[in-house]
């Protein structure tokens, strides 16, 4: 069985890959396209650490195949910051120490971009359950809310 | 700055205990660092593990032949490619990596190939026949003490009785520590309260699983790439169990998703360097998550008898508690620090402990933050709690009587100095926690906790550049932001911008040994280490300073970062900077360094106090917890986001492994949750904001008063929420997890009376 | 990377018509599975269960991806994610309890993937649309080599991970009745964590009040709880002619707990989910009440 061709665009950079019919858009990411910045923690859905925009929404990059990306727009960590140029939740979250070991960090600031794009003011409770997807084991949470939080407020208020 | 927590600072520095972003802060909000499982290499294999099925087997044969004919099958590895090592504290390890004569545990590794491809080494390893005799098992700590057990090892004999054993148990080890007659001061009791407590197994819980990439040369050389919290005692440990040179084996630790306690020792990178060595090429093996719990090292569970005897006054007269944790298929859990931890918070005069170390068809433990304590804490501060409700007395007050202070001798045996148990309860008091009112089924906890804290072999190098900048080498990997706090305290004692300082991990090769990233002992040692090294290299600094004036390097002093001479005899001179003394150090001697190579003593050791509200609904069973305040000696706090941070994911993990966290077995033998959905770690809808309150108690061990603070903060809150949970649902609980369905049973039992 | 390997490898379709769907379906043997979100398909497919041979993934064929008014209700696509159903006010305002009950699959980016048809597919007991649709009465549309026809959510399910679909058949479509006035519905389930979970008991209630406030129909289902979500006749009855006062309110939740048929597992004790699902319907009774009311 020959190999799938794909056409689709990643961060905004047109882009062609080969995968199998059963391999991963993670996969297809992290070991096709050296975009590594997206992580597996389980592979099962269940943490969060692979999170990209797939067409504009927040999905798990696990549990979606390599090729039903064709013809769609993928959006990765890699494209987050404009140039070196950070976004603004990068910064809070450096700011507010909102990463201890940063494993989680790609997949939270995914799915926090995805939050403040259809909503700039979340309540503190909205904010824990659109990331209740996104396992974080080292810092109890309380910086990232708060760096999300703060950046809401800062985009807010620009 | 965000500034959250409160602290209590009594001396001044420059820079330390300012907030600025971590130097790797970039890297790792861009997705640019390199975590395990990010490195590649040329004609690089992939590799996957073949693991028993089953909790105890004895291998009768493994068939790999249809595997090695497997087109892009490129090695194969099994039992007969580790051969026992010298090393006796490599032998368990040895064991534990790649199964011999039996598999202990469902997810023992038992073969392991690398291919070209993923697919292929998946399919490789459905080719792989092994005949297994199915053996009685025991995962039960309680079970595995009976006398008519299932015996794991033939040749086990409980050491630590006298005289020793004739027979075989599962006990590997007894230990008992103390003071005092305990019989005794029972009797000068007016209240006893004696409970059994059991807590299930749990794991760390890193979202990073193991990853590494290995690769040996026909030449006996090996570069090995991984996620660890130590890449010495990789190094150390995979050298011996290939009988390789340790300096022949390159260890680079990549950035590390968190570890906890659970990368301080080796599982599949042995495997890979072997199977690298056999291929001729790199290979690359990564853990799934169903691996990384069934076959890495989760903690003990344990099953814990206590008794505490207390005068009417609040006197404590004896305490007691017998401890037995099960750690898995070998020698090792962390009973003996249950055991010298248990009654630390308390100033006794009769005390003892007894720990069981005993071994169950379960994977290995690894550490788990503060090892073996939190299990100790969760069993004798709800038997305190107990206590304070009989005698009507306040908990937080009844712990200030009791409390251990500088000079009291510890359960353990040394006697304290310094310390800030009393600070944290006093603290906690006073503090509008304290004081706020509850609603119906809700109840507030309170819990003490201590640590240790570990110093150990450290060694790093300091660099100054011809452009006044610094570059520190450590060896120990950042889990959490140390890299910021070895910046910051290069910076102070140099006297430069935090700026201008970067911090990296060195691999192996560059460095002396530097022990594990564990026991609390980065920020002290690593960070006593980077002081010494930067006042060696202000002595170099000096000395030139010293030759460029032409005077002697005694009249010279450095000073808010410029060398200066030391007063108006040693002649006037225009300061110099580090960076005026490093731009012409060609011409005065060349590159100027300052090293530390040391045996780090002297870490402090650390109390908290932690303060939690829940509410339970009498209906189901489940708790909410609603508020959490942590309260704890840092010594110095030199990045305080980062302390707080500590204090935080402690608390959190705490919150997890009370209510909903377990590892849950089959009457198989076999793993039944091993994945994030049934292995319930805390999301973050389940908890609040994390207060915290940093005490500042300085270490005297330490040049700016550092303690370590990674650990104490998982150690108070399984009783913290035990307690909460008690007074909220009106019954004690006793057993880890508190889930709905025994809170639930507990409450129904309560209200039929039974 | 197929050559050599003892297993044929998987093949990925994406048909543009339910028609062709059906056809590669029909086509092919035993092993071909349709693609909705893959939130189950793919972790299958990753836990070492056998891969099949064929995957058709259904997001393309457009009539699969829409949610359309009909007949005063609304005909839900296979392929609309849960996520879409939030976002759809005259449905959220309709079916709340079904829009509410899709909303709890999973995190936000499962939902941004998951459908209820996968979720009714799949087959498990604990599927958090299904009981909720079973209340409020849907029909799934089915469509295969032969002519279309329609089923009561309830009759999809026959058994853990079976449905009553044959060969070559396949879910177009949900349909959601136009609701009554008065009346409302809701759905609510057991898990130890706030999110991430699969449900250890849940329980969906519909009911539709007159005039007086009193109830004159009702249906309730209970999941999680037995092989697959049932609905519980006698349950509704307890209801039916009462204005949810305490005693029926009561009486609810015992014959809740009465048709439960649960087994001790990781995710609970069977007594722990006997007594819980009691708790769950009369919750979530207490909450349909109050809709119906409008209040
Ligand atoms: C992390 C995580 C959390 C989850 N949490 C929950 C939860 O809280 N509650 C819950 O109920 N579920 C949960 N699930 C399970 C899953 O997300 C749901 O069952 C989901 O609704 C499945 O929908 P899907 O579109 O992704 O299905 P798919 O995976 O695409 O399909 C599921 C099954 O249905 C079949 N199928 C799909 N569409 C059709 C069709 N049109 N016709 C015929 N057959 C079809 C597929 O072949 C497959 O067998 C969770 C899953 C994950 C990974
Ligand atoms: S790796 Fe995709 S959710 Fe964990
Ligand atoms: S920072 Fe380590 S998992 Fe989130």
């Amino acid at each position: 069985m020959s190999q799938i061709p794909v056409t689709t665009t990643i961060n905004g950079d047109a882009t062609e890959f080969l995968c199998e019919a059963d391999e991963t858009l993670l996969d297809v990411l992290r070991d096709r396209l050296e975009l590594s910045g997206t992580k597996e923690g389980c592979g099962t859905g269940d943490c969060g650490a692979c999170s990209v925009m797939l067409d504009g929404r927040l999905v798990c990059s696990c549990l979606v195949l390599g090729a039903e990306a064709e013809g769609r727009e993928v959006e990765t960590i890699e494209g987050m910051a404009e140039g070196d140029t950070l976004h603004p939740l990068q910064k809070k979250f450096l700011e507010h120490a909102a990463l201890q070991c940063g494993v989680c960090t790609p997949g939270f600031l995914i799915a926090a971009k995805a939050l403040l794009e259809t909503n700039l003011d979340p309540t503190e409770t909205e904010v824990r359950y659109w990331l209740a997807g996104n396992l974080c084991r080292c810092t109890g949470y309380d910086k990232i809310v708060r760096a999300v939080l703060d950046t809401a407020a800062e985009m807010r208020s620009a | 700055m965000p500034d959250q927590g409160q602290i209590a600072t009594k001396r001044k520095f420059k820079l330390v205990g300012t907030r600025p972003v971590r130097p790797d802060g970039v890297d790792k909000v861009t997705g640019r660092a390199r975590f395990g499982a990010d490195m590649t290499a040329p004609g690089m294999l992939h590799a996957l593990i073949l693991r028993s099925p089953h909790a105890h087997a004895r291998i009768k044969s493994i068939d790999t032949s249809r595997a090695e004919r497997l087109p892009g099958v490129k090695a194969v590895v099994t039992r007969d490619d580790f051969a026992l090592p010298e090393r006796r504290d490599l032998v368990d390890i040895c064991y534990n990596v790649m199964a011999r004569e039996k598999a202990l545990y469902d997810g023992h590794a038992v073969a392991a190939v690398a291919a070209v491809s993923k697919p292929v080494a998946r399919e490789a390893l459905r080719r792989i026949k092994v005949v297994y005799e199915i053996l009685p098992h025991v995962t039960d700590v309680d079970e595995a003490m009976k006398p008519n057990a299932p015996i794991l090892h033939k040749d086990m004999r409980t050491k630590g009785i006298d005289p020793k054993p004739s027979k075989a148990s599962n006990v590997a080890r007894q230990w008992e520590f103390g003071h005092g007659d305990v019989d005794r001061g029972f009797t000068e009791a007016d209240i006893v309260v004696e409970r059994t407590f059991k807590t299930a197994a749990t794991h760390q819980g890193y979202i990073e699983p193991h990853a590494c990439l290995a690769s040996v040369g026909s030449d006996g050389q090996g570069d090995l790439w991984c996620c660890t919290q130590g890449h010495y005692m990789v190094r150390n440990a995979c050298a011996g169990l290939l009988g390789m040179k340790v300096s022949q084996l390159r260890v680079t630790a990549s950035e590390i998703g968190g570890g906890f306690g659970g990368k301080t020792t080796v599982f599949i990178e042995p495997v890979a360097l072997a199977l690298s060595r056999k291929a001729g090429r790199p290979v690359k093996l990564v853990m799934s998550r169903n691996e990384v719990f069934r076959a890495t090292g989760p903690t003990a569970s344990s099953s814990t008898d206590v008794k505490i005897g207390v005068k009417k006054n609040g006197q404590i007269t004896a305490a007691k508690a017998v401890l037995r944790y099960q750690g898995g298929a070998f020698a090792g859990s962390p009973v003996q620090f249950g055991a010298m931890t248990a009654f630390a918070c308390y100033d006794l005069k009769n005390v003892q402990t007894i720990g069981y170390d005993v071994v169950t068809n379960r994977p290995k433990q690894a550490a788990y933050r503060a090892p073996g304590a939190p299990l100790a804490a969760f069993a004798i501060e709800s038997v305190i709690d107990e206590l304070a409700t009989k005698i009507r007395m306040d908990p937080l007050e009844f712990r200030l009587l009791n409390a251990a202070r500088e000079g009291t001798k510890s359960s353990y045996g040394p006697t304290f100095g310094p310390i800030g148990l009393e600070a944290t309860l006093e603290e906690s008091k006073g503090h509008p926690h304290h004081l706020a009112p509850l609603g119906p089924n809700q109840g507030r906890g309170v819990a003490c906790g201590f640590w240790f804290n570990f110093g150990g072999n450290t060694c790093v190098s300091l660099n100054i550049g011809e452009d006044g900048t610094v570059c520190l080498s450590v060896g120990n990997p950042d889990i959490g932001g140390s890299r910021a706090s070895m910046c910051l305290m290069a910076a102070e004692e140099l006297g430069v911008p935090y700026e201008r300082v970067r911090t990296i991990i060195a691999d192996t090769a560059a460095l002396g040994y530097n022990e594990v990233t564990d026991g609390s002992r980065v920020t002290f040692a690593v960070g006593m280490a980077t002081i010494k090294a930067a006042q060696a290299a202000k002595v170099k600094l000096c000395e030139r300073a010293a030759k460029i004036w032409d005077i002697s390097p005694e009249a010279v002093v450095w000073e808010d970062g410029h060398a200066r001479p030391a007063g108006a005899n040693a002649g006037t001179f225009k300061p110099m900077s580090l960076a005026d003394i490093a731009a012409v150090a060609g011409s005065t001697g060349g590159p100027i360094a300052g090293h530390s190579e040391a045996n780090a003593d002297g870490a402090g050791v650390s109390f908290a106090t932690h303060m939690v509200d829940v509410e339970v609904d009498p209906e189901t069973g489940r708790v909410t917890v609603l508020r959490y305040t942590v309260f704890q000696d840092a010594g110095k706090a030199i990045h305080p986001s980062y302390v707080e941070g500590q204090f935080q994911g402690g608390a959190a993990q705490g919150v997890g492994w009370a209510l909903n966290e377990e590892y849950i077995y089959g009457e198989d033998g076999r793993l039944q949750n091993a994945g994030f959905l049934d292995y319930r770690i805390p999301v973050a809808s389940d908890l609040p904001f994390i207060d915290t309150v940093i005490l500042e108690i300085p270490n005297p061990g330490h040049p700016y008063g550092v303690r370590g603070v990674g650990e104490t903060s998982i150690v108070p809150p399984l009783a913290a929420i035990a307690n909460a949970v008690s007074a909220a649902a009106g019954v004690r609980h006793t057993q880890l997890p508190m889930s709905p369905p025994r809170i639930l049973k507990s409450i129904m039992e309560k209200r039929d009376g039974v | 990377m197929g050559v050599g390997l003892g297993n044929e490898m998987m093949r990925y379709e994406a048909p543009e018509s339910t028609k062709a769907a059906v056809k590669l379906l029909a086509g092919s043997r035993d092993r071909a599975r349709i693609l909705a979100g893959g939130t189950d398909l793919l972790v299958q497919m990753r836990s070492g269960m056998p891969e099949p041979a064929l995957v058709i993934d259904i997001k393309h064929i457009a009539a699969m991806g829409a949610i359309k008014r009909e007949a005063g209700g609304f005909r839900i696509g296979a392929a609309v994610p849960s996520a879409e159903l939030g976002e759809h006010a005259g449905l959220v305002k309709a079916w709340p309890g079904v829009v509410e009950a899709a909303g709890l699959i999973g995190s936000t980016q499962i939902q941004g993937r998951a459908t209820i048809v996968g979720n009714l597919c799949n087959g498990s007991p604990a599927a958090d649309s299904v009981p909720a649709m079973m209340v409020a009465g849907a029909r799934a549309r089915i469509a295969g080599p032969g002519r279309r026809r329609d089923l009561p959510v309830e009759k999809v399910v026959v058994g853990p991970g079976k449905t009553a679909l044959k060969r070559g058949e396949l879910i177009e479509s949900i349909f959601l009745p136009k609701r009554p006035a008065r009346s409302g519905d809701a759905y609510l389930r057991f898990i130890p964590r706030t999110e991430m979970d699969i449900a250890a008991a849940s329980a969906g209630v519909f009911l539709t009040l007159d005039r007086k406030g009193i109830c004159t129909d009702a249906r309730v289902a209970i999941g999680a709880v037995g092989p697959r979500a049932i609905l519980v006749k006698p349950a509704a009855k307890a209801l039916i002619g009462t204005p949810l006062d305490e005693a029926a309110l009561t009486q609810l939740a015992a014959a809740c707990s009465a048709a439960a048929r649960p087994i001790d597992d990781k995710r609970g004790t069977k007594e722990f989910r006997t007594h819980v699902v009691g708790v769950l319907a009369r919750r979530a009774a207490v909450i349909a009440l109050k809709r119906a009311k409008g209040e």
